[in-house]
């Protein structure tokens, strides 16, 4: 009887059947793809983007030149120059970053004792010709400005764990 | 019709008037075949990858649209896909053999859409009704492996030669199966006319169908046809993880295009004549008045696209088989089978008429 029963059940595909039941069910499941241009994934807070370089509130840049953000990068992807202002204050005349090597480890933005250099949450930037992706110190200081609000929130959402 | 004719006699005098009359409307007929047949794959691909995307919970393909239209989004898809192909170019590699390169996706595509000459849309639109239909089908079925054969072995690679004789050796032991199968429908039908083949399941429901007395031929034939195209889960002939994409990893272009284009017209073509002898062609599942409103050419559009519906659905569904198994399957399964329902098969025509004539559902002829 048992072979009878196994018989049919394999020439009727029964176990085939079974398994095409499985996708026949999940074609009418509701659809997970997130719509990537219209719709965004939930992204942290502590999300690793495109750098910027922040300002105090009166306007002043943060950055004080010490090169720790230098010396940390394993990439080796920042290069500073420093000059003494006529305040007597110590300021960068260069700060650079070069994307096409920088491996957004966020080492920077760690080993910065005045919270000048962070990342941001911005994922959609393109360079189209080589050189492109060599962000200079106004390019950074654009995007803080830009950027400010959101950078500012993300810090205090996070600073419990610093 | 009468009156083209005799305008072709009036412009051409008789004796060629006749014969550019019958070339015209050959080629009117044909292109009136090939050209929603070649529509028909461009969206067969467009299907495959909505429904499997379906199945996967994803959406597939749904940014291309016509002039902007937002409830056509993915409906361009294939048009981009075509064009986008046409503009590449076709790559030779050096050591390919130039001329075989180029001939093997024609020797492909050429069968798979030659085979529909005998093709019976309904009662009367048939572009050829030749009495051999169905041995006509078997032989443009089984040319098609060989540009497959040469195109593994032009590309002059390791692996689009090993892809062909594997695509080889399943498509032959396949068509054994397939051939005896057809055998079946040939007994029953006692006709190799596709037409007649049809006509032969008439009788007022579904239940005069091939599909219920040769129902394990039609598991058979379906398989194999699966099988025979080369489609998931018998798909090892393209194997990407062992040996890349099969016989057409150099192709590039349209010359790829044109293998897959063919791939896809074999999958409608065997999906028509599963569609055709054992589900009753054109013939209304029953035949009163709602459904035999419907014109035979939509019925017979809907059993085939039904039956595709299968092909993408086991693509969804199955992972591939290994070699030997698809070997044993063919070999020790499939064979046997259709051997044994043969003789079975006629043994029961060998009855006396008064038995047969007591079988149940009345089909036995």
């Amino acid at each position: 009887m048992n072979r009878i029963k196994k018989f049919f059940s394999t020439f009727l595909l029964l176990e085939l059947w079974k398994g095409m039941m499985v996708t026949g069910r999940y074609m009418f499941k509701p659809k997970i793809t997130v719509h990537y241009p219209e719709e965004k994934t939930p992204m942290s807070p502590r999300f690793r983007g495109l750098h910027a370089l922040r300002r105090y509130p009166n306007g002043e840049e943060r950055c004080i030149a010490c090169k720790l953000c230098e010396a940390v990068c394993p990439a080796m992807a920042i290069t500073i120059d420093s000059e003494q202002r006529e305040d007597g204050t110590r300021r960068t005349t260069r700060y650079d970053i070069d994307l096409s090597k920088c491996i957004f480890c966020g080492f920077c933005e760690e080993s910065c004792p005045v919270d000048s250099i962070v990342e941001t949450r911005i994922l959609e930037y393109h360079g189209e010709k080589r050189g492109d992706l060599i962000y200079t110190k106004e390019m950074l200081l654009a995007i803080g400005d830009r950027y400010e609000e959101q950078i500012a929130k993300d810090r205090e959402t996070d600073a419990r764990y610093r | 019709m009468e009156a083209i004719q005799q305008l072709f006699e009036q412009l051409f005098g008789t004796e060629w008037g006749i014969m550019l009359f019958t070339f015209a409307k050959n080629l009117t007929l044909i292109l009136a075949i090939i050209v929603p047949l070649l529509l028909g794959v461009a969206y067969l691909t467009f299907a495959e990858r909505k429904i499997i995307a379906y199945m996967q919970i994803r959406v597939g393909p749904n940014r291309v649209t016509f002039f902007g239209i937002p409830w056509l989004r993915g409906w361009g898809q294939p048009i981009a896909d075509a064009v986008k192909a046409l503009m590449k170019e076709i790559v030779v590699p050096t050591g390919a053999n130039k001329y075989l390169f180029i001939l093997a996706p024609i020797l492909t595509i050429m069968p798979a859409l030659a085979a529909w000459a005998v093709v019976p849309f309904s009662p009367e639109l048939v572009l050829a009704d030749i009495n051999a239909g169905l041995l006509y089908i078997l032989a443009m079925t089984s040319m098609g492996i060989y540009g497959v054969i040469i195109a593994g072995w032009a590309s002059n690679s390791k692996y689009a030669f090993l892809g062909a004789m594997r695509s080889a050796a399943q498509v032959v032991s396949y068509e054994l199966a397939m051939g005896f199968a057809l055998v079946c429908v040939l007994m029953m039908s006692q006709s190799l006319n596709l037409g007649d083949i049809v006509t032969g399941q008439q009788g007022g429901s579904m239940l005069n169908w091939y599909l219920i007395p040769l129902f394990p031929m039609f598991l058979v034939y379906f398989i194999s046809g699966v099988a025979e195209t080369n489609r998931a889960p018998f798909d090892v002939a393209e194997g990407e993880s062992e040996i890349v994409a099969g016989f057409h990893v150099d192709y590039s272009g349209m010359a790829f295009t044109v293998f897959f284009l063919a791939e896809y017209a074999n999958m409608i073509l065997v999906a028509t004549l599963t569609a055709l002898m054992f589900l009753g062609g054109w013939l209304p599942p029953v035949d009163i008045t709602p459904f035999n409103m419907i014109p035979g050419f939509l019925w017979l559009l809907i059993k085939i696209a039904f039956l595709l519906f299968f092909f993408l659905w086991f693509r969804a569904t199955f992972p591939r088989y290994r070699y030997d198994q698809i070997m044993r399957l063919g070999w020790k399964v499939f064979i046997p089978i259709t051997l044994i329902w043969i003789v079975v098969l006629g043994l029961i025509m060998q009855l006396p008429e008064s038995v047969r004539n007591d079988f149940p559902f009345n089909l036995w002829f």
